[in-house]
C-alpha cells in the first residue's frame, strides 16, 4: 500500500492508529481517580508529542542514516517558529502559509549552514553545527531583535497588519490561528462515564502532518537515496571510488532534516503563536539528539518513540512530588516509607533531568540501538524461551 | 596509443622524491602489471591515477582525456575503477546492497535525489546486481552483513562491485595481499576469468610474483620512483637489472 | 592606547578560563583520544568546591551571650563559626575570608578523584568506540553531573566573595604611566592560570612521566609496545586534566557567581577554542584561549559595536568557522589529527 511493503505498511498503520486514537490511549484513567495525573491526553501535551516526533524523525534522517551528528538542529526549529509567527503577523492567521514559509526558510537556512559545515566530518562537523546554532541563538537574542524581539520573544499584537486577515477581532482581541476558519484551539470534549476525552483541532492537524512526515521518512529510508546515505555512513572512501559524490548526498540529507525541524517549529508556532530564542539554544539541540538515540537512531519508529517517551516523562514525571510518593508507599512501615521516598526524591519532580541523563547514559553504554533494540531483545528473549519450551515439550512428547 | 598514458609524472613529498619521471603506456584489453620493491613508488603512482594525489609534473591521460585535477568520483565516472589493498566495501550494508550501489552509480551518475522510488521497485538495477552476484558465486550470501564475510569473499565482492560499473580500466592494488594461498589462487582464477570474458584493461600492482606471472601480458618494473624496464613477462624473468632491484646489489 | 590596554586586560580573565578548560580538553583528547563533553561540568564542580568550602568554614553554632540583651531584654543568641572559636576571631575571620584560595587545597584531591572515577568507570570503555558515541555518553554525564549539583545547591547563582584584600581595584596603568583601574582578583586569576599552564607544560616537558605521556600522544601503539603501562598514566592524566578544570572553576567563582549550568556555557566556547587552536595541540589550546578571550573583549568595545552591531556575541564563532574552513587543523594542530 502507498508503495510500501507489508511490514512498513503495518508500521505506518500502527503509528496512524496510535496518533489518531491518542486522546483515548493517553487518557486511560478516569478523571477523578488517583492515577489521573498520569493521563497525558491534554491538547498541548499531545501536540508536543507529535511536533517533537516530527523534529526527531527529521533529525534521524541525517544522524540515523549518514551518521553526521548535528548539535545545532534547534536553530532550524527556531527559524521555523519565527517565520511562522511573522506570517501570522503580516499575512493572515491561517496556518497553511505559515507552515509552508517555515519549511522553506528553514530549508534555505539549512542549505547555508550545511554547505559550510559539511566541508568537515566527524567531530569537526558536530562542533561547526554547534557553533552555528549558538551563533544564531546569540544573534536572535541581541542584534536581530527587530526580527526576533530579543528576550521577550516574538508575539502577536493588535496592530499587526495581517493583510489577508484582520488586525483585531470584533471584540478587540488578537485573532487566533486557524486552518481555513477552523480554530486550532477548538477542542471537543467527550465525557464517557468517569472518563473525559479531549479532541483538539490543532492536535489532529499536527498528527496528520506527523503521519505524512513519517510516511515520507519511510519512503526515504527505502529509496535508493536512503541506501546511498547509509553507504555514506559505512564507507565514504568506497563511495568516492564508486563514482558517487558524497557532498550533495549529505547536504540533501541535512537540508531535508532541517526542513523537518522547520516544519516542527512552524507547527509549534501554529499551536501557540509565539517564538523565543531559547528554542534555538544548543541544549534544545541536545534534546532532539537524546530523543533520537533513546528511541533508536537509524530505525524508523525509534525517534517517534524517543520523542514521546521524553516528552511524556518531562511532563508527567516532573509532576510527581513527595506527597504523591508518600501516598504510593503508604503500605510500608513509616521508617521504610520515608527512606524509600527519600531515595526516589532526587529523581522525580524537578529532578527528572537527572533521571533522563542517567537513562541516556545507560542507553548509550548498554543499548546503542535504543528502545527499539531493547524491544527487539525482549521479543527475541520471549521467542527464545517459547521455542525452548516448544522444543522441550517436543522432545518430551515421544518419551511419553 | 594506450588507453592509459602516463607521461613524465613526478611527485615529491618534502625531501623525498617518490616518483621521478614515470612514463607508462597501458594498451587496451591487456593486463599490465607494475611491480617493484617496497618504497618503489607503486602506491604513489596508483594514487596519482585515481585523483587521490596530484603529481607535481607530467600528465596522465585516460582515453585521450586528462584525469589530473579531477576528483576520485569524476575519474571513476570516466571509467576507471579501483580495488584496494584491504577490501573497501560497505561493511554495514548487506552484500546485495553493496552490489546495488555501483549499479545505481552507473545508471544515475554521481548524485541523484531518487528518494521517491523504492529499491525493490528498481527492477533493472536489481536484476543487474543479482546477475553480478550470480557471476561472482555470491548469490547465496546476498542477505549477509558484508562486514561478517571472509577476506577472500570481501575481495570477490569488491571486484564484483567494480565490474558492475563496466569500467574500461580496472586498477588493482595488491589484490592478494594478506591472503591465504587458497584465497590467492581463487582470486587469480577470478581475474583470469574476467580477463578472458570481458573487454577490459587491467592494471595491477603486485608484490606476489606468482600472481604477476599468472596474469600479466606486460610488466613494468618500478624502482626508486622510476621505471626500470618494461617488457613481456618471459623477458622480465631473466633480466639482471630486475634481479638487482629486488635482491639488492649483492645478487 | 588606554582603551586597547583595558580591552586586553578584560580579555585576559575569560581567556584564562578558556585556556585552562581547553588545555584539559586537549590533554584528554590528545592522550586518550576521547572527546569529553563533560569537561565543562568538571569546571562547574570545581566552582562548587569553592562554594562548599565557604559553607563549611561558615558552619556555626549559637551561644547565649548573657552580657548582651536583645530589644526584649532576653539574652542574645550569638552565632559563632567553629573556625572562629577554634582559631580565635581574628585568625578564624581571616580563614573564612580566604575561603576561595583555601578551596584550592580541597579541590585538588576531590577533582583528581572525580577524574579517576570518571575515567575508570566510564570513559575507559569508550576508547574504541566512535567519537559520536563518546560525545553522546559524556554529554549524558554532563547532564547528570549538573543535575546532581542543582539538587544539592539549587538553581540560583551563589555569590562567593574573593578575600577582602584582593577584592578591590588596582591601578594597572601605573606600569605604563597611565591610569587604568582593574579588579585585583582578575589579575590574580590571570597569574594563577599562567602558573598552572606553566606547571603543566614543565611537567610534560621535564619529567619522565610527562615524556611518556607526550610519546603516547604522538604514537600510542608504539609506546604500548615498549612495555610501558600507558593506561595507568593516561588515567592519571585524566585526573590532572580534571583538576585543572576544577581549579579554573574554583578561582573563577568571585568573578562570576557559580550556577549549575555554567559548565555547559563554558563548554561550547572551550570546544571552539580547542578547534581553533588545533585538536591535540596544547600550545594551540592556550594560545587560542587567550586570543579568543581578548578578541571577545575587543568586540564588545562600543566603538566596534557601533560599526558591527552584535559582533561581540558572535566573534568567537565567526573566527572558529573561518579557521575551520580555511585551516582545518587549527592554528597549531598537527597534520592528520582528526582530519576528514
Amino acid at each position: 500500500m502507498f508503495g510500501l511493503d507489508n511490514k512498513d505498511t503495518r508500521l505506518l498503520l500502527v503509528v496512524a492508529v496510535l496518533t489518531l486514537c491518542a486522546p483515548f490511549i493517553l487518557n486511560p484513567f478516569p478523571t477523578d481517580s488517583a492515577m489521573a495525573q498520569f493521563n497525558a491526553g491534554y491538547p498541548d501535551l499531545m501536540q508536543r508529542f507529535v511536533i517533537f516526533g516530527i523534529f526527531a524523525i527529521g533529525f534521524n534522517i541525517l544522524f540515523g542514516l549518514t551518521g553526521y551528528l548535528s548539535f545545532g538542529h534547534a536553530a532550524f526549529l527556531g527559524v521555523g517558529s519565527y517565520s511562522a509567527v511573522w506570517m501570522f503577523k503580516l499575512l493572515s492567521m491561517n496556518v497553511v502559509p505559515a507552515i509552508l514559509l517555515s519549511v522553506v526558510i528553514s530549508g534555505l537556512f539549512a542549505l547555508l549552514i550545511g554547505f559550510v559545515s559539511l566541508r568537515r566530518s566527524g567531530i569537526y562537523f558536530s562542533i561547526l553545527t554547534l557553533a552555528f546554532a549558538q551563533m544564531s541563538f546569540n544573534l536572535a537574542y541581541s542584534v536581530l531583535t527587530p526580527i526576533t524581539n530579543g528576550e521577550t520573544g516574538l508575539q502577536l499584537t493588535l496592530d499587526d497588519p495581517r493583510v489577508l486577515g484582520v488586525s483585531a477581532t470584533a471584540d478587540g482581541s488578537i485573532p487566533v490561528t486557524n486552518l481555513f476558519g477552523m480554530e486550532m484551539r477548538s477542542t471537543f470534549e467527550m465525557a464517557l462515564g468517569p472518563w473525559a476525552f479531549q479532541f483538539n483541532a490543532g492536535y489532529y492537524l499536527c498528527a496528520l502532518i506527523l503521519l505524512a512526515a513519517f510516511y515520507l521518512s519511510i519512503r526515504i529510508f527505502r529509496s535508493p537515496f536512503g541506501m546511498m546515505l547509509r553507504a555514506v555512513k559505512s564507507n565514504q572512501q568506497r563511495m568516492n571510488y564508486t563514482g558517487l559524490n558524497t557532498k550533495p548526498y549529505t547536504l540533501a540529507a541535512f537540508v531535508i532534516s532541517g526542513m523537518y525541524a522547520g516544519l516542527a517549529g512552524g507547527l509549534m508556532a501554529s499551536m501557540d503563536p509565539l517564538a523565543g530564542a531559547e528554542r534555538m539554544q544548543w541544549t534544545a539541540s541536545g534534546e532532539v539528539v537524546l530523543m533520537t538515540i533513546l528511541g533508536g537512531a537509524g530505525t524508523l519508529i525509534g525517534p517517534v518513540l524517543g520523542a514521546g517517551f521524553i516528552k511524556y516523562f518531562e511532563n508527567i514525571f516532573s509532576k510527581i512530588n513527595d506527597h504523591v510518593l508518600h501516598s504510593w508507599f503508604s503500605f510500608m512501615p513509616d521508617g521504610l516509607e520515608d527512606f524509600v521516598v527519600f531515595i526516589i526524591h532526587p529523581f522525580i519532580g524537578k529532578g527528572w533531568h537527572l533521571t533522563l541523563g542517567i537513562l541516556f547514559m545507560l542507553v548509550v553504554v548498554f543499548l546503542p540501538g535504543g528502545l527499539v533494540e531493547g524491544g527487539q531483545r525482549i521479543a527475541k528473549w520471549v521467542k527464545g524461551r517459547k521455542n525452548k519450551d516448544d522444543s522441550a515439550s517436543a522432545t518430551k512428547t515421544p518419551a511419553e | 596509443m594506450g588507453i592509459l598514458e602516463v607521461k613524465n609524472v613526478g611527485k615529491r613529498f618534502g625531501g623525498l622524491q617518490a616518483l621521478g619521471d614515470v612514463n607508462l603506456s597501458v594498451k587496451e584489453n591487456t593486463v599490465h602489471a607494475i611491480i617493484g620493491p617496497n618504497g618503489a613508488g607503486k602506491s604513489t603512482l596508483l594514487n596519482c591515477l585515481v585523483g587521490k594525489l596530484i603529481p607535481d609534473t607530467g600528465s596522465v591521460m585516460f582515453d585521450g582525456q586528462s584525469v589530473l585535477g579531477r576528483k576520485p568520483y569524476e575519474i571513476n565516472q570516466m571509467g576507471i575503477s579501483r580495488v584496494f589493498q584491504t577490501p573497501e566495501i560497505f561493511g554495514d550494508l548487506s552484500v546485495l546492497e553493496n552490489m546495488l550501489i555501483p549499479c545505481f552509480a552507473k545508471r544515475d551518475g554521481a548524485f541523484s535525489l531518487n528518494a521517491i522510488t523504492s529499491v525493490p521497485s528498481e527492477k533493472d538495477v536489481l536484476e543487474k546486481a543479482e546477475a553480478m552476484l550470480e557471476e561472482m558465486n555470491m548469490a547465496d550470501k546476498r542477505h549477509m552483513h558484508a562486514a561478517s564475510m571472509s577476506r577472500g569473499d570481501k575481495r570477490r565482492l569488491e571486484i564484483g562491485m567494480c565490474l558492475s560499473q563496466e569500467p574500461r580500466l580496472l586498477l588493482l592494488d595488491e589484490p592478494t595481499a594478506g591472503m591465504a594461498r587458497a584465497d590467492t589462487n581463487n582470486t587469480i582464477d577470478l581475474l583470469k576469468e574476467i580477463k578472458e570474458q570481458r573487454d577490459i584493461t587491467i592494471a595491477i600492482i603486485e608484490h606476489d610474483m606468482h600472481v604477476v606471472f599468472s596474469l600479466a601480458d606486460r610488466i613494468t618494473v618500478l624502482a626508486q620512483g622510476t621505471p626500470l624496464v618494461e617488457d613481456d613477462p618471459q623477458n622480465i624473468r631473466g633480466n639482471p637489472k630486475v634481479r638487482e632491484a629486488y635482491l639488492g646489489e649483492s645478487a | 592606547m588606554d582603551a586597547i590596554l583595558l580591552q586586553i586586560l578584560n580579555g585576559l580573565d575569560k581567556g584564562s578560563a578558556y585556556a585552562l578548560i581547553a588545555l584539559g580538553l586537549t590533554l584528554i583528547f590528545g592522550t586518550l583520544g576521547v572527546v569529553n563533553f563533560a569537561h565543562g561540568a568538571l569546571f562547574m564542580i570545581g566552582a562548587f568546591c569553592a562554594v562548599t568550602v565557604q559553607r563549611i568554614l561558615n558552619l556555626s553554632y549559637e551561644v547565649v551571650d548573657e552580657t548582651q540583651k536583645d530589644f526584649l531584654g532576653n539574652p542574645l543568641k550569638v552565632k559563632t563559626s567553629y573556625v572562629e572559636s577554634w582559631f580565635g576571631p581574628e585568625m578564624g575571620g581571616a580563614i573564612i575570608d580566604w575561603a576561595v584560595p583555601i578551596a584550592i587545597l580541597f579541590a585538588i584531591p576531590i577533582m583528581i578523584l572525580i577524574g579517576f572515577v570518571m575515567e575508570r568507570g566510564l570513559i575507559k570503555h569508550f576508547y574504541k568506540r566512535e567519537h559520536a558515541d563518546q560525545i553522546l555518553v559524556t554529554f549524558g554525564l554532563a547532564i547528570v553531573l549538573q543535575e546532581v549539583i542543582k539538587y544539592f545547591y539549587g538553581a540560583n547563582p551563589i555569590q562567593t566573595a574573593s578575600p577582602e584584600a584582593l577584592s578591590g581595584v588596582a591601578n594597572v596603568g601605573a606600569l605604563f604611566g597611565t591610569e587604568i583601574f582593574y579588579p585585583v582578583w582578575r589579575i590574580v586569576y590571570f597569574f594563577f592560570s599562567v602558573v598552572i599552564i606553566g606547571g603543566i607544560f614543565s611537567f610534560l616537558q621535564f619529567t619522565t612521566f610527562g615524556m611518556v605521556v607526550r610519546a603516547g600522544m604522538a604514537d600510542r601503539e608504539t609506546v604500548g609496545l615498549l612495555g610501558i603501562n600507558i593506561d595507568r598514566r593516561f588515567t592519571i592524566m585524566f585526573g590532572i586534566a580534571a583538576a585543572v578544570a576544577g581549579l579554573a572553576g574554583v578561582m573563577y567563582t568571585p568573578i562570576n557567581s557559580p550556577n549549575y549550568h555554567m559548565g555547559m556555557d563554558f563548554l561550547v566556547l572551550s570546544f571552539v577554542v580547542v578547534v581553533v587552536g588545533g585538536m591535540g595541540s596544547l600550545p594551540g589550546a592556550v594560545l587560542a584561549g587567550f586570543m579568543l578571550g581578548i578578541l571577545e573583549a575587543f568586540a564588545s568595545m562600543n566603538e566596534i559595536k557601533s560599526i558591527l552591531p552584535g559582533i561581540d556575541q558572535i566573534i568567537i564563532y565567526v573566527v572558529a568557522i573561518i579557521i575551520l574552513l580555511t585551516r582545518p587543523r587549527g592554528l597549531m594542530g598537527r597534520k592528520g589529527v582528526m582530519e576528514e
